[in-house]
């Protein structure tokens, strides 16, 4: 069977759609909604509760911040230093700048074995490179293991969730899936026979495969060990029974000690899935005579993550876990869910990180930094205090001084554009600005009714289709003042 | 202590009645209240809407205008919030150091009105009487920026005559976030939407807040419903005794 390949993203050649174009999508869908909200509300209480009971949870979130930023100052130093220690124990280390380049050695080692199949374990940065297409347009079939990639991969979607990636479906439609696809006779939808076939799929697979890729959770500089947190135990079976694995990695997943663990395995598992701790852990240095994989790759990917770092307020995106502690409270994912963002990286990290990534200046990736109401949610949760609601501002100055100097005539004379400029100007003149109060009382007439306005034209009618808008009133405050106490 | 009244563009231009409320509470509680007439926008909307540049001329005239005084209040957790957390970055982004400096000594003094009662003067009870079932939106810049905690329910409770009712979910934002409403009006109309609903489970004929920002937005849809819920700012409700 051929896997079904995802659609495009932010991360595929061309142009992706904006988040407003895409939400509306998503906002109509009433299943999608009712999923949503039921999953994010559950997650979000029961991680509150795992939170709640550690006594020194700010200074976990400290430390894991303090930590990121240090890693991230001497990147540099602790990749060399992980390098060295991969080599030593037995692994082979690779340099990837962009996803092209990842993907060929990833491609390269699996031709190399003559394997026809590949099985996967959950990892973002794979599809960030888009490694499956290529695989596939190499003629290697790569299968996802992760039960929740399995079932997107099935459906043809993309992900829509970090940490649970079929977030936006019900039992019963991957019933359905299932009894199509994977070719079952009969099943329920409840949860231990759906994950029985495809348990009865997975194994197959598990057992055939000459070469497994897995992606990193973290790599520790000074011992080489490298490490995957799941729940399932599909993520230990992918790493273990084929005889080579491959681990792509972006480069800011580095810790510069074991015992920092100490710090991340303690925020990450209550953070994700509100759990003490998560069910499994895989850390493995090198190879091991007789034991697991007999050859070892780690491939370490840039793909933008320099230029992020380059970026004095954007770098803190960089400390990221994916956790995804930030989509489960953010009021704006639990209403358009993560296909509106139209990257692999959904929610407030991904609207932070996307744009980063692939540079500013594409519509789609633009419109990231806007999906959000700044309400500070995520930042309030981020277990590596991520201050991402001043990451999207300086984003979204970045996307207005990009159009301004650089887009074209069309983008300088948007009316948005034109309408702040004359705004600006009237707030640096007090006169002009009590004139512009007395202007906006003439000429709210027209649209003035039983005092209320119902409708607004061009691009604030936005506002009046829902709500309707108090009309300004008679006397500003500024004119009481100066009758009253003037 | 010479207080200084940062009555924002948004209450002076569209809802003066809240100017008016909070400077007959703060002359109440026996304080001379001076409003310094230059003053026009924080910067806040062209700042957080990515006009940056445009936006740092108006930081640096607010900071002229405001830094004379002992303390600046505003009826709004948002503008405080723009002038106290992101006035640092308007600074950075000018790369103008003696600005910053000047942003440094002027941040603390700047105060969202629940804030600057309970805690910079410590006052919960300020002799206000409204009879009516009032519930409160603690808006997000007022929570997660300045984390005003439960600065305005200690004002509220001791409110006499009023039926203080919880909020549902009281924490998640209400939808509103400046020109977010208008950028992305389906998913801001979405989360008033639930956001109402939480209102009316209240059965409460007043929804308060300390921002009229989100609250021309919560009452906007509930006009449009006709629901019957009337939005009234905090400062308003504080402003109430028995003689009106």
């Amino acid at each position: 069977m051929t896997p079904k390949t995802k659609p495009p993203d932010a991360f595929s050649p061309g142009e992706t759609p904006t988040f407003e174009v895409s939400a509306r999508e998503s906002l109509a869908d009433a299943q999608l909604r009712r999923n949503l909200g039921k999953a994010t509300q559950t997650i979000r209480r029961k991680r509150a509760v795992a939170v709640e009971e550690m006594p020194d949870w700010e200074e976990l979130r400290e430390a894991g911040r303090a930590l990121k930023e240090r890693t991230l100052r001497h990147l540099d130093t602790y990749l060399l230093q992980l390098e060295e220690s991969v080599t030593r124990a037995g692994g082979v280390v690779h340099w990837a700048r962009d996803a092209d380049e990842a993907n060929r050695i990833i491609s390269g080692i699996a031709k190399d074995k003559g394997a026809g199949e590949v099985v996967k374990v959950k990892s973002i940065a794979t599809d960030e490179t888009k490694l499956n297409e290529h695989l596939e347009s190499e003629g290697i079939h790569a299968f996802e293991t992760d039960l929740a990639e399995l079932i997107i991969q099935l459906a043809g979607e993309n992900s829509s969730h970090i940490l649970v990636p079929a977030i936006h479906k019900n039992r019963a439609e991957i019933r359905e899936l299932f009894l199509r696809e994977l070719d079952v006779e009969d099943l329920s939808d409840e949860p231990k026979d759906l994950t029985n076939a495809a348990r009865l799929y997975l194994r197959k697979k598990f057992l055939n495969a000459k070469v497994g890729i897995s992606g990193a959770n973290f790599a520790v500089a000074e011992t080489g060990t490298v490490s995957v947190v799941e729940s399932e135990g599909n993520g230990r079976m992918c790493t273990t029974l084929p005889p080579v694995l491959v681990t792509l990695m972006g480069i800011e997943k580095i810790i510069p000690r074991w015992r920092d663990f100490e710090v991340f395995m303690q925020l990450l598992p209550r953070s994700s899935t509100a759990e003490r701790m998560n069910p499994y852990t895989s850390f493995w240095t090198g190879v091991s005579e007789g034991d697991g994989p007999q050859e070892f790759h780690l491939v370490l990917l840039d793909n933008g993550r320099t230029d992020v770092l380059a970026d004095e307020i954007g770098r803190q995106t960089l400390n990221c876990i994916r956790c995804s502690a930030c989509l489960n409270v953010c009021p704006v994912y639990e209403r358009t869910g993560g296909h509106a963002y139209n990257s692999v990286y959904p929610g407030p990290i991904g609207a932070i990180l996307t744009p980063q990534l692939v540079g500013i200046g594409k519509p789609g990736p633009d419109s990231l930094p806007y999906a959000s109401s700044l309400c500070g949610a995520c930042y309030q949760v981020c277990p590596v205090k991520i201050n991402i609601p001043e990451v999207l501002i300086h984003l979204r100055g970045k996307v207005v001084r990009h159009k301004q100097d650089k887009g074209t005539l069309r983008q300088k004379l948007d009316p948005e554009n034109v309408a702040m400029q004359a705004m600006a100007k009237t707030f640096l003149d007090p006169k002009l600005y009590e004139n512009a109060q007395r202007l906006a009382r003439v000429g709210q007439w027209p649209f003035a009714r039983g005092g209320k306005i119902r409708s607004l034209p061009g691009r604030l009618a936005g506002w009046t289709a829902v709500r309707d808008l108090k009309p300004v009133p008679k006397q500003s405050f500024r004119e009481w003042w100066k009758e009253e106490r003037g | 202590m010479r207080v200084a009244l940062f009555i924002t563009c948004f209450n002076d231009t569209l809802f003066p009645e809240t100017g008016r409320a909070t400077v007959e509470v703060l002359e109440r509680l026996g304080h001379e209240v001076a409003f310094p007439e230059a003053q026009t926008c924080c910067g806040q909307m062209h700042f957080n809407t990515g006009y940056q540049r445009e936006a740092i001329p108006l930081v640096r005239r607010f900071v002229e205008i405001f830094e004379p005084y002992d303390a600046v209040v505003a009826p709004s957790g948002s503008c405080v919030g723009m002038v106290r957390d992101l006035y640092p970055m308007a600074a950075d982004l000018a790369d103008d150091a003696d600005l910053a400096l000047r942003i440094a000594d002027l941040a603390p003094k700047v105060f969202e009105l629940s804030e600057f009662l309970v805690k910079r003067l410590g006052v919960t009870d300020v002799g206000a009487y409204y009879p009516h079932r009032v519930t409160y939106h603690p808006t997000c810049h007022s929570l997660r920026m300045l984390k005003v905690g439960e600065a305005p329910l200690e004002l509220l409770r001791n409110v006499r005559g009023m039926d203080l009712v919880g909020l549902g979910e009281a924490e998640q934002c209400c939808g509103f976030g400046g020109t977010f409403a208008v950028k992305n009006a389906e998913t801001s109309a979405a989360m008033l939407g639930d956001k109402i609903r939480r209102v009316l489970d209240t059965e409460a004929e007043v929804c308060a807040a300390g921002d009229n920002s989100c609250l021309m937005h919560i009452g906007g849809g509930l006009r449009r419903l006709q629901a019957g819920v009337q939005t009234v700012h905090l400062a308003e409700i504080l402003a109430s005794t028995e003689e009106g």
